[in-house]
């Protein structure tokens, strides 16, 4: 039989290694596996390079990790934002190294790497300082520049259910990076609020089919309205 | 002169989103375009972290956490909307699927350039989010901004000094004193606003204007 879920946030993030590259799902705090980064806190793994569309929002999640000073480098779209003072600090004071990606590159270069593609020409960013260096080229008179895969040891993830096969569903918006995440990890650890039982989330709206994903943990969900119920 | 403030660009922009349209406002001032769509008219408001069919803000107490805008603020979805994944949604707007999209700007040159992203400030920590995606995939992109900075220079430029969020990719230009369409023959000046002459405009202007054929006092 497999089982792809494990008892606890330890057991979710055992094995990730110092440098490892890390994928972590979330869209500000939607999204965001807020209980496996914790856990990876605690797990100690440093030298990381990070791969998020923002920097860390207070004091909690990504910005705790980046405060605990795991982090080698952020790879992502929107460090910047009214709460990111943690990564703001550490970027200003050198300590934290910058790949600034724009949003869709980003998606797509994850994407590419779950696919197997290779590298894959790309119309955004073409003749802006974030193309600078970068190979172009013309296709039926548009230009494009060339971009590459984003690959990953590990991808954190947050869904809303799972199954012990690690077919997921997601809820709302908090979708986002999730599915994308999932596909380009050697290693992808989903914390989900509700594991069910093979067979109960309908096949036909599965959204991250079990075989991107190698790690199941349930987190009880934190959210006002099904605390309430 | 009758300049127009930010919700009065909103609303201005607004009237030329026909019903059917699918539009990305981006942060910031072009947010207050959902504000003024007609209502009753069906208009699919794309939101780059995977909602078509975004709704309005919810009622005070409604929030879910789940359900958040490009800026992160709480937004609903209407009957209909639909949620998908990130490279879905950039799929979307890098593929030509958008009709419009609204920015910001800090400046856009006379050939359509756009340059929201950065101010090149030595120092400042850059972050670019959709913009560059934006400015490449939607099939019209509209620019929203006040016509002068606050130090009083023209924010629309023969060149932009600011590094370029796309190139060539602006239709056209709401500002709180014109209506400006980026054309072949140049920037054509579509609709001012009251007590606002062509000239007058022109020397408020870091670029070169021309009237358009039906150009009028708005």
């Amino acid at each position: 039989m497999i089982d792809k879920t494990v008892a606890g946030i330890e057991e979710a993030v055992a094995g990730i290694h110092d440098g490892a590259t890390v994928l972590m799902g979330g869209f500000g705090g939607a999204g965001q596996p807020a209980e496996l980064i914790e856990g990876l806190i605690a797990q100690g793994a440093k030298n990381l390079t990070i791969v998020n569309n923002n920097a860390g929002n207070g004091d909690v999640g990504l910005a705790a990790l980046l405060k605990a000073r795991r982090v080698r480098k952020v790879i992502c779209s929107f460090p910047r934002q009214a709460d990111s003072y943690v990564f703001d600090a550490l970027y200003r004071a050198g300590e934290v190294e910058l790949e600034l990606v724009p949003q869709g590159n980003l998606a797509e270069r994850i994407r590419a790497a779950g696919a197997g593609i290779g590298a894959f020409f790309t119309p955004t960013a073409y003749g802006t300082p974030l193309a600078e260096g970068k190979e172009t080229r013309e296709i039926d008179g548009r230009h494009y520049v060339l971009e590459y895969p984003i690959r990953a040891d590990f991808a954190l993830i947050k869904a809303f259910r799972g199954d012990r096969w690690g077919n997921l569903v997601f809820r709302k918006a908090a979708r986002n990076f999730g599915p994308v995440m999932a596909m380009a990890a050697r290693c992808t650890i989903a914390q989900v609020d509700e594991i069910v039982p093979l067979g109960a989330l309908d096949p036909e709206i599965v959204v991250t089919p079990g075989i991107f994903v190698h790690r199941v943990v349930r987190v009880a969900s934190t959210r006002a309205a099904d605390v309430a119920a | 002169m009758n300049r127009r403030n930010r919700n009065e660009i909103a609303a201005r922009v607004a009237r030329d989103i026909p019903e059917g349209s699918y539009v990305n406002l981006g942060i910031g001032l072009p947010t207050l375009v959902g504000n003024h769509l007609p209502p009753g008219l069906e208009i699919f408001l794309h939101s780059e972290n995977g909602i078509l069919g975004m709704g309005p803000a919810p009622a005070s107490g409604a929030e879910d956490p789940d359900l958040i805008n490009a800026g992160k603020q709480p937004v609903t979805l209407l009957t209909g909307g639909c949620y998908f994944h990130h490279a879905d949604s950039f799929a979307m707007m890098r593929g030509g699927h958008l009709d419009i999209c609204v920015l910001g700007a800090y400046q856009v040159s006379a050939t359509g350039d756009l340059a929201n992203w950065s101010t090149g400030e030595a120092g400042a920590i850059p972050a670019v989010g959709g913009a560059m995606d934006l400015a490449a995939g939607a099939k019209k992109v509209f620019v929203m901004m006040e016509h002068l900075t606050k130090a009083g220079e023209s924010k629309i430029v023969e060149r932009c000094t600011y590094p370029l969020t796309g190139i060539g990719c602006v239709k056209r230009i709401y500002t709180d004193l014109a209506v400006i369409d980026v054309t072949a023959r140049g920037l054509e000046v579509i609709e001012r606003v009251d007590g606002l002459s062509f000239e007058e405009l022109q020397r408020l202007t870091g670029a070169r204007l021309i009237p358009a054929p039906e150009a009028a006092a708005a």
